[in-house]
C-alpha cells in the first residue's frame, strides 16, 4: 500500500490481456480521439475504485512518475 | 566460426540408386534440425524404424536457437542428451529488465529447487543438433539418416505419402505410410502441398550478432528499453556456451538489411555495449525481420507438420525451438501407436488440436511482446512508457512490462484425451505437465521423479505402507499400465512395482496426494486423469480414453 493505494498485480495474472484490450480499444483513434478516450477511461475507472483517497492517491503517483525530458 | 568447427555428415548413395528397390517405410522425416532429430529418435525409443531426409550435410549455419526451456530439457533428457546439453549449456534462470541503463525489474523462471533439469539453457542449436545426431547414432537398426537427400516431389494418397528424393547422384521414389515435415519455417512441403501459411508479419528488423569475447556479464537474460549504448531502441543479452554472447539490436523498420549486417555496422554497436577495452570477435551475425504465422491444420492426411512448418513466431519468448520439441514429445508416441496398431488414426488428430492450442499460446505472447517492444502509435509508445514509467513503484505495472514472456507448457486441460477432475483440487491437473521431485530409488540412490515416468502410460500411486500398495497393486494388475508408487520411504515392494521413497515430501506436495491418491501420466509425462482415492473402475476408462478410445493391451510378457 502506498498512500491508500494498493500497488499489488490485481490482474488475476492477465494483465496481458488487460494490456492488449487497452490498445486494441485505441485501434483506428486519431491521437487526440485517443486521448479524449483516455480521459474518459480515467473518470470510468477512477469512479470504480470507491475510494476518493484512493483516486487522488492515484493522481498524485501518476504526476510523480512523470519522466523529465 | 571461430569457435566451433561444424561436423559434416557422409552422404552415401542410397540403396535405390544401387539398384535395390527400396521398401515402404513407416515413417519418413524431412528435415534433420533439432525438431526432426528428435522426431527421429523419440520413434526409434518407441521401437518405430525410421528414415530421416535432409537436403544438407552438417548442423545449422550460426547460433540460431539457443534458449532452451525446461520442458524441452526434460523431453530431451527423456530422449537421452539431456544430462550432455546442461553440461555444455549455460544455465540461467534470472532475466532482468532496464529501462535506459537502470534495472527496473527483475525475475526468477524457477525460484523453488528440488527439479532436475533449470529454468533454461543457452546452447547454440549447432550444438543441440549435433548431441542429436550422435544420439541417433544409437538406433542403428532403426534409424537412418541421410544427407544431401533433397525431398523434391511429395503425392499423399489415403494411406500413404510417396516422396521424390534428388541427391547427387540422381533422384529415386520413396513410399512411407507416414511423413514428418520438419522442414522448417521455409517448408518445401508446405509449399508442395500448396498449403496456406497464414498469419501477421512484423515490420521491424533485428540484428542478431554472436561475439566471442571474454567479459564479466552474468549468467542472465539482460534486455533494455533504449539504453545509452543504443538510443531509441531495446537490446537484449545472453550469454552462450565457449565465450560467445548474444546480442540482439532492434532497428526499427527502416533498417537496410544488406547495410546492417556489414561489420563496419556491426561492430560499433557491439563495441558501444561492452566498452572500449573488451577485445571480442564477430563469430555471426544475421538481420531479420519476422512474422507469427500457423497451419490451419498440422495434420493433412499422413502429412504431419512438425515445429517450424506448422508455426512460426518472434523469437521473445524462446517459443519456437522449444514448441517444436514440444509438438515432438506430444505426436511421436501417438504416432508409434497407430503405426503398431495398437490406436485408431484418429490419436494422431488429437495432435492436432493439443498443439495447434500450443502453438496458438506462443504466437499470443510472442505477439504481444513484439508490440510491446515495438509500439507503432503514439497512443502505444504513451501507454508503453506510462506501464516503465510506473514499474519501479508499483508492482503491478512490474507485470505489465513485457519484454518477452518466456517459453512454458500450454496445457492440455479441456481436450479429448484428459478426463477432468471429478471435482477441483491441488496438484497438476489433467492437461498439466507432471512437476518433477527428487526421489531416491529402488537400491535408495538419489534420482530424480520424471526420470521414472514417461515413453509409456504409468500410474502415479501414493501409499503410505506396504500392505496398502500390495492391495492397490493387485486391483491395478488387469489395467495394463505399469505402477510407479510413491511411499514415504522405501518400503517392500510388490514383484514389478517400482517404489521411490520421498522422504523430503516434495512429490506429495506436488501432486497433492493422500495415501491412494494415483496419477494416470500419458507417455509425455502430461496428466492425462487423477484420482484423490485408488479408483481402478475410472482409471481404466480414463486410461481408454486417453489411448484414443481403445482398451490398451498389455505388452505380451
Amino acid at each position: 500500500m502506498a498512500g491508500g493505494l494498493d500497488l499489488a498485480e490485481g490482474f488475476a495474472g492477465r494483465g496481458d490481456d488487460v494490456y492488449e484490450a487497452l490498445i486494441r480499444g485505441h485501434e483506428g483513434l486519431t491521437d487526440e480521439e485517443s486521448a479524449a478516450m483516455n480521459a474518459r477511461l480515467v473518470l470510468i475507472l477512477a469512479n470504480q475504485v470507491r475510494d476518493p483517497e484512493a483516486v487522488i492517491a492515484a493522481i498524485r503517483l501518476a504526476r510523480e512518475t512523470a519522466r523529465a525530458g | 566460426m571461430g569457435s566451433y568447427a561444424a561436423p559434416r555428415y557422409e552422404y552415401v548413395i542410397p540403396p535405390e540408386l544401387r539398384g535395390s528397390p527400396g521398401a515402404r517405410r513407416p515413417v519418413v522425416v524431412v528435415g534433420a534440425g533439432p525438431v526432426g532429430l528428435a522426431a527421429a529418435i523419440d520413434l526409434a525409443i518407441h521401437g518405430i524404424p525410421c528414415l530421416v531426409l535432409d537436403d544438407n550435410d552438417t548442423v545449422s549455419v550460426g547460433s540460431r536457437a539457443i534458449c532452451w526451456a525446461k520442458r524441452t530439457l526434460e523431453i530431451f533428457d527423456r530422449l537421452g542428451v539431456g544430462d550432455r546439453m546442461v553440461a555444455k549449456g549455460v544455465t540461467w534462470q534470472r532475466g532482468r529488465v532496464h529501462r535506459g541503463d537502470e534495472e527496473i525489474y527483475s525475475f526468477d523462471l524457477l525460484p523453488e529447487g528440488g527439479h532436475k533439469m533449470p529454468a533454461f539453457i543457452n546452447l547454440q542449436q549447432y550444438y543441440v543438433e549435433e548431441y542429436l545426431v550422435e544420439r541417433a547414432r544409437d538406433f542403428p537398426d532403426l534409424l537412418e539418416l541421410r544427407w544431401r537427400n533433397e525431398v523434391t516431389g511429395v503425392s499423399a494418397r489415403g494411406d500413404g505419402v510417396v516422396l521424390e528424393v534428388a541427391t547427387p547422384d540422381g533422384s529415386y521414389r520413396i513410399e512411407a505410410d507416414w511423413v514428418l515435415a520438419a522442414d522448417g519455417a521455409n517448408s518445401a512441403l508446405r509449399r508442395m502441398l500448396g498449403l496456406p501459411f497464414e498469419g501477421q508479419a512484423f515490420e521491424e528488423r533485428f540484428l542478431i550478432a554472436d561475439v566471442r569475447m571474454r567479459a564479466p556479464f552474468p549468467n542472465e537474460r539482460l534486455f533494455w528499453f533504449r539504453p545509452s549504448f543504443h538510443p531509441g531502441q531495446s537490446a537484449l543479452l545472453h550469454r552462450q556456451p565457449d565465450d560467445v554472447f548474444r546480442i540482439d539490436f532492434q532497428l526499427g523498420p527502416e533498417a537496410d538489411p544488406v547495410l546492417e549486417r556489414q561489420p563496419q555496422r556491426v561492430i560499433p554497436r557491439v563495441r558501444a555495449v561492452v566498452g572500449e577495452s573488451t577485445p571480442f570477435e564477430l563469430e555471426w551475425c544475421s538481420v531479420y525481420a519476422f512474422r507469427c504465422a500457423r497451419l490451419e491444420r498440422f495434420v493433412h492426411g499422413r502429412v504431419v507438420f512438425v515445429g517450424d512448418s506448422a508455426h512460426v513466431v518472434s523469437p521473445f519468448g524462446a517459443r519456437g525451438g522449444n514448441g517444436g520439441i514440444q509438438d515432438v514429445d506430444n505426436l511421436c508416441w501417438k504416432l508409434a501407436r497407430v503405426v503398431q496398431g495398437r490406436a485408431p488414426e484418429s490419436l494422431v488428430a488429437t495432435y492436432d488440436g493439443e498443439r495447434r492450442h500450443g502453438a496458438d499460446e506462443n504466437i499470443l505472447n510472442s505477439s504481444r511482446t513484439t508490440s510491446f517492444m515495438t509500439p507503432k502509435t503514439k497512443v502505444e509508445h504513451l501507454f508503453r512508457d506510462a506501464v516503465l514509467d510506473l514499474a519501479p513503484r508499483a508492482a503491478f505495472a512490474r507485470a505489465l512490462v513485457n519484454a518477452g514472456r518466456l517459453s512454458r507448457p500450454c496445457t492440455l486441460a479441456g481436450h479429448v484425451l484428459q478426463t477432468p477432475d471429478a471435482a477441483p483440487w491441488d496438484g497438476p491437473a489433467p492437461g498439466t505437465v507432471c512437476p518433477d521431485a527428487p526421489i531416491l530409488d529402488e537400491a535408495g540412490r538419489p534420482g530424480w521423479l520424471l526420470n521414472r515416468l514417461g515413453g509409456d502410460f504409468a500410474l502415479l500411486v501414493f501409499a503410505e505402507d506396504a500392505a496398502e500398495l500390495a492391495a492397490m497393486a493387485a486391483r491395478a494388475s488387469c489395467l495394463g499400465p505399469p505402477l510407479v508408487a510413491i511411499a514415504p520411504r522405501s518400503l517392500q515392494a510388490p514383484e514389478g512395482i517400482v517404489v521411490l521413497a520421498d522422504p523430503d515430501g516434495l512429490a506429495r506436495v506436488r501432486y497433492a496426494a493422500e495415501p491412494g491418491t494415483t496419477y494416470l501420466i500419458r507417455p509425455d509425462q502430461h496428466v492425462a486423469a487423477r484420482f484423490k482415492s485408488f479408483d481402478p473402475g475410472g482409471i481404466a476408462l480414463a486410461l481408454e480414453r486417453a489411448g484414443g478410445g481403445v482398451r490398451p493391451v498389455r505388452a505380451a510378457a
